[in-house]
C-alpha cells in the first residue's frame, strides 16, 4: 500500500517538474498539493483497470511558445458557422482568432489573471469537487500546469458557437489547457472543439449550467498529431438545464491513447445530461471513454450513447457509471455502448455500473459487441455492393445513432452531423485493417 | 443463361448435411423456369449457392451463367455479372437509407462493368417510375432498408430492386410467401414487366397458385437436393391436386 503511493508521488512529481505560468495562484499551488497525494494513477487503480495510464506518467518537456505559426487549417466542421478561438501549443492567440463581441457573452483569458474576478472562485471548483468519490488526477495535474484558457461567462443565448481550435508546434511536448465556463439561468452556449492541440494534450472544461441554461458542446478528436489526450468535463446542472456533449473520435492509422472523462452533476429538478460519442479505432489506437453521473435532485433524465467502431488491434473502453442519490426520485438513466469488431484482434472493454439509493427510477444499461451482421453484408453484397462499400455503410449505420445524438433542430445542427458523417466516411476509407 | 451440372452442396459447419445432391438444370435465356417441391428439398439453399451465401459448401458440380464459371466469384460479383435473388426474408438494415442503398448498387453494378455512374437526377428517376409500378410510396423509400415495412412491403422492395438493377438471371426465392392474393398479384405484375427474350427467372414456390400469375415455361419438381422431374406447366397443376407423393415415389422407384 504505502510502497503503491511512494510510487504514485513520485510519478507525480516528475510529471510537476519544470517551469509553470505565474497566473492562477494559489489555486496552482493548492492543484499541485492536490496532484501530489493523490498520486499518478497507476494500472492497479480500478479506474484504469482497461487502460494503462504508464504512457501518461512518462514526463515530456512542457510545451513552449511556438516557434512559427501551425496552419488553422479545416476547422473539420463543414458548413458550421462559429467563432473560432485559436490555441497555439495550449495559448490563446488573439491575432489568428476572431474577435467576441456578442452581448451575453463574456470571454477572458486566464493568462491575463483572474484575481477578483468571478472566475477566481469557479476555476477548479468542480474538479476539485470531482475528485470524489473517484480520484481524477490528471485534471488536478492540468489545473496545477495549465498554460492558458478562457474564462466564459454566459448570460444570453449565444446565436453562433464558439470553437476551440488546438494547434500544436513542435514534437514531444504536454500541452494544458483549461477553460471555466459560467452559463446563468437561461443562458445558452455551444462550444466546438477541434485539433490535435499536442504530443500530450491534456484539456479540462468545468462548466457550471445555472437553471433552464443549456450547454452544448461537440468535439472533434481526428487529426494526426497528439499521440496521448486526457480529456475531462465537468459539469453541473441547475434546474430545468441541459447539457448535450457529443465526441468524434478517431484518426485512421494512429495509435492514440485517448482518455475522454466526463463527471457530472444534475443538482437542479428536471435536469437533463446527455453524453455521447462515436469512437473508432484501428492500427494499435486506444480509446477510453469514462463518464460518471450523479443525479441528485427529482425527475432528472441522464444519457450516455457510446458506438466504438474497432479495427485491426484498437481497444475502445467505455466505464460508464450512474450514481442515484438518495432523494433523488423519478431519475430517467440510460446508458448504452456498442461495439462492432472489424479487426479479429480488436478489443471492447465495457464497464457499466449502477448505483442506485432512491427507490423510484428508471435506470438502464446495455452493451453489445461483435462483427457486423453477416445476413446484412451479405444482402448488400448480393445487390453488387462490394465489401469494402458495404462494410462502410453498416459502419455509417452503426455510428449514426451517436451522430444522432446532436439532436438540436435547424440547419447548424444537419451541418454538424453531415460533418460527423464525412469522417466516418473518410475513416473508413483510410483505416487500417 | 443458366447451367447448372451435377451441383453437389453441404453445410460448412455440418459437413454430414449434405443438401444439394447433385442438380443438374438448364434454365435458357428469356424463359421462365419454376422449382417446387417439398419442405427441405434443398430449393432455398440452391439459390443461396447460387447467390454466394457464406456457410456452404460446393464439393462437386458447376454452375455457370453465360459461360461464366459463378461459384467462383463473389455475391457482388455475381450481381455485377447479372444474377438477381429475391429473398424469401428480406433483411432489414437500420440506419442505412432505401435510396442510399439502391443508389450504391446500381453505382456499384455500373463500376463492375466499367460503365460510367447514373447522374443523381437520373437515377432519382429511374426509382420513382419503378416505385410507382409497384405501388411503392417516396415514403417508404426515404425509409431504412426493409425497416418498418409490411410482409408485402419488403417483397415489392425486392422487385423494385430487381426492376432497378436490371438483372439477366433474376432467381425468386418464395416471393409469395406471407402475402395475401392482390400482393401477389402486384408482385407478379411486377415480374410480368420484366420478362424479356434477354432475360430468365427461375421462381421457387410452395404454391402452384403463384404460377397462375407468373407463367412458367417449365416447371421442376425438387426433391431430395435434386430435379427430380421436369414438365410444362402442367405439372405443377398436377402438384396443385395430387401432392408430391407419386412424383417422390416414382422418382425413388
Amino acid at each position: 500500500m504505502n510502497i503503491m503511493n511512494d510510487q504514485k508521488m513520485i510519478l507525480a512529481q516528475a510529471l510537476l517538474d519544470g517551469d509553470t505560468p505565474s497566473w492562477g495562484q494559489p489555486q496552482r499551488q493548492a492543484a499541485r498539493e492536490r496532484f501530489l497525494k493523490l498520486g499518478a494513477p497507476m494500472r492497479r487503480d480500478e479506474y484504469w483497470r482497461y487502460t494503462d495510464p504508464s504512457k501518461f506518467n512518462q514526463p515530456l518537456a512542457p510545451i513552449e511558445a511556438a516557434v512559427v505559426d501551425p496552419e488553422v487549417g479545416d476547422s473539420g466542421f463543414g458548413e458550421t458557422e462559429a467563432l473560432t478561438l485559436v490555441f497555439v501549443n495550449g495559448r490563446l492567440r488573439s491575432d489568428l482568432s476572431d474577435a467576441i463581441d456578442i452581448p451575453g457573452l463574456e470571454v477572458t483569458r486566464l493568462a491575463d489573471g483572474i484575481e477578483g474576478s468571478w472566475a477566481a472562485e469557479k476555476l477548479g471548483a468542480l474538479e476539485v469537487a470531482g475528485q470524489e468519490p473517484v480520484a481524477r488526477p490528471y485534471a488536478a495535474l492540468n489545473a496545477a500546469l495549465a498554460v492558458d484558457g478562457l474564462a466564459i461567462r454566459v448570460t444570453g443565448d449565444v446565436p453562433k458557437p464558439i470553437h476551440f481550435r488546438y494547434l500544436a508546434e513542435g514534437a514531444d511536448r504536454a500541452v494544458y489547457v483549461r477553460h471555466v465556463i459560467d452559463l446563468a439561468p437561461e443562458a445558452a452556449l455551444t462550444v466546438l472543439e477541434s485539433g490535435a492541440g499536442g504530443e500530450r494534450f491534456n484539456a479540462v472544461i468545468e462548466v457550471d449550467i445555472g437553471d433552464k441554461a443549456t450547454f452544448r458542446r461537440k468535439r472533434l478528436q481526428n487529426e494526426a498529431g497528439a499521440d496521448q489526450v486526457i480529456t475531462h468535463l465537468f459539469a453541473r446542472l441547475g434546474e430545468e438545464s441541459a447539457l448535450r456533449s457529443f465526441t468524434l473520435t478517431g484518426v485512421a492509422g494512429a495509435s492514440k491513447l485517448v482518455r475522454n472523462e466526463a463527471m457530472i452533476w444534475l443538482e437542479g429538478d428536471e435536469g437533463s445530461a446527455h453524453i455521447a460519442g462515436g469512437v473508432m479505432g484501428d492500427a494499435k489506437a486506444h480509446l477510453d471513454n469514462t463518464v460518471f453521473i450523479v443525479h441528485d435532485a427529482l425527475n432528472c433524465e441522464s444519457r450516455q450513447v457510446f458506438k466504438n467502431v474497432l479495427a485491426d488491434e484498437a481497444r475502445g473502453v467505455f466505464q460508464g457509471k450512474i450514481l442515484v442519490k438518495e432523494g433523488a426520485q423519478k431519475t430517467d438513466g440510460y446508458q448504452i455502448s456498442q461495439s462492432v469488431l472489424l479487426g479479429e484482434r480488436a478489443e471492447f472493454d465495457v464497464k457499466p455500473e449502477l448505483e442506485i439509493y432512491a427507490d423510484d427510477v428508471a435506470c438502464s444499461h446495455g452493451s453489445t459487441s461483435g462483427a457486423l451482421d453477416e445476413t446484412a453484408m451479405f444482402y448488400l453484397r448480393s445487390r453488387g455492393v462490394s465489401q469494402d462499400v458495404a462494410e462502410r455503410l453498416l459502419v455509417e449505420a452503426f455510428i449514426e445513432e451517436a451522430i444522432q445524438e446532436i439532436d438540436e433542430e435547424g440547419p447548424q445542427a444537419e451541418a454538424l452531423r453531415e460533418a460527423m458523417r464525412g469522417h466516418v466516411a473518410a475513416w473508413m476509407s483510410d483505416r487500417t485493417t | 443463361m443458366l447451367t447448372i451440372k451435377n451441383l453437389h452442396a453441404r453445410l460448412e459447419e455440418e459437413p454430414d448435411t449434405v443438401i444439394l445432391k447433385g442438380v443438374d438444370l438448364e434454365v435458357p435465356t428469356g424463359q421462365v423456369h419454376a422449382i417446387m417441391g417439398p419442405n427441405g428439398s434443398g430449393k432455398s439453399t440452391m439459390s443461396y449457392v447460387l447467390s454466394g451465401r457464406d456457410g456452404y459448401e460446393v464439393t462437386d458440380g458447376a454452375a455457370d451463367l453465360d459461360g461464366d464459371d459463378i461459384l467462383e466469384m463473389e455475391p457482388d460479383e455475381r450481381a455485377a455479372a447479372g444474377l438477381f435473388l429475391a429473398f424469401q426474408y428480406p433483411v432489414e438494415i437500420p440506419g442505412v437509407g432505401n435510396m442510399t442503398f439502391l443508389r450504391e448498387a446500381v453505382n456499384a453494378q455500373r463500376k463492375a462493368r466499367d460503365q460510367e455512374e447514373m447522374s443523381a437526377a437520373g437515377f432519382l428517376k429511374l426509382v420513382r417510375a419503378e416505385a410507382a409500378k409497384l405501388e411503392i410510396s417516396p415514403e417508404m423509400l426515404k425509409r431504412f432498408v426493409n425497416v418498418g415495412f409490411s410482409g408485402g412491403e419488403k417483397k415489392r422492395n425486392e422487385i423494385l430492386q430487381m426492376a432497378v438493377l436490371q438483372p439477366k438471371m433474376c432467381i425468386l426465392d418464395e416471393t409469395d410467401s406471407g402475402l395475401d392474393v392482390d400482393a401477389m398479384k402486384l408482385v407478379a405484375e411486377g415480374v410480368n414487366a420484366l420478362r424479356s427474350p434477354d432475360r430468365s427467372f427461375l421462381v421457387i414456390t410452395h404454391y402452384q397458385r403463384l404460377l397462375d400469375y407468373i407463367k412458367p415455361d417449365v416447371v421442376h419438381i425438387m426433391a431430395g437436393g435434386r430435379i427430380v422431374e421436369s414438365g410444362g406447366p402442367d405439372l405443377a397443376l398436377k402438384v396443385e391436386n395430387e401432392g408430391y407423393s407419386d412424383i417422390l415415389k416414382k422418382s425413388a422407384a
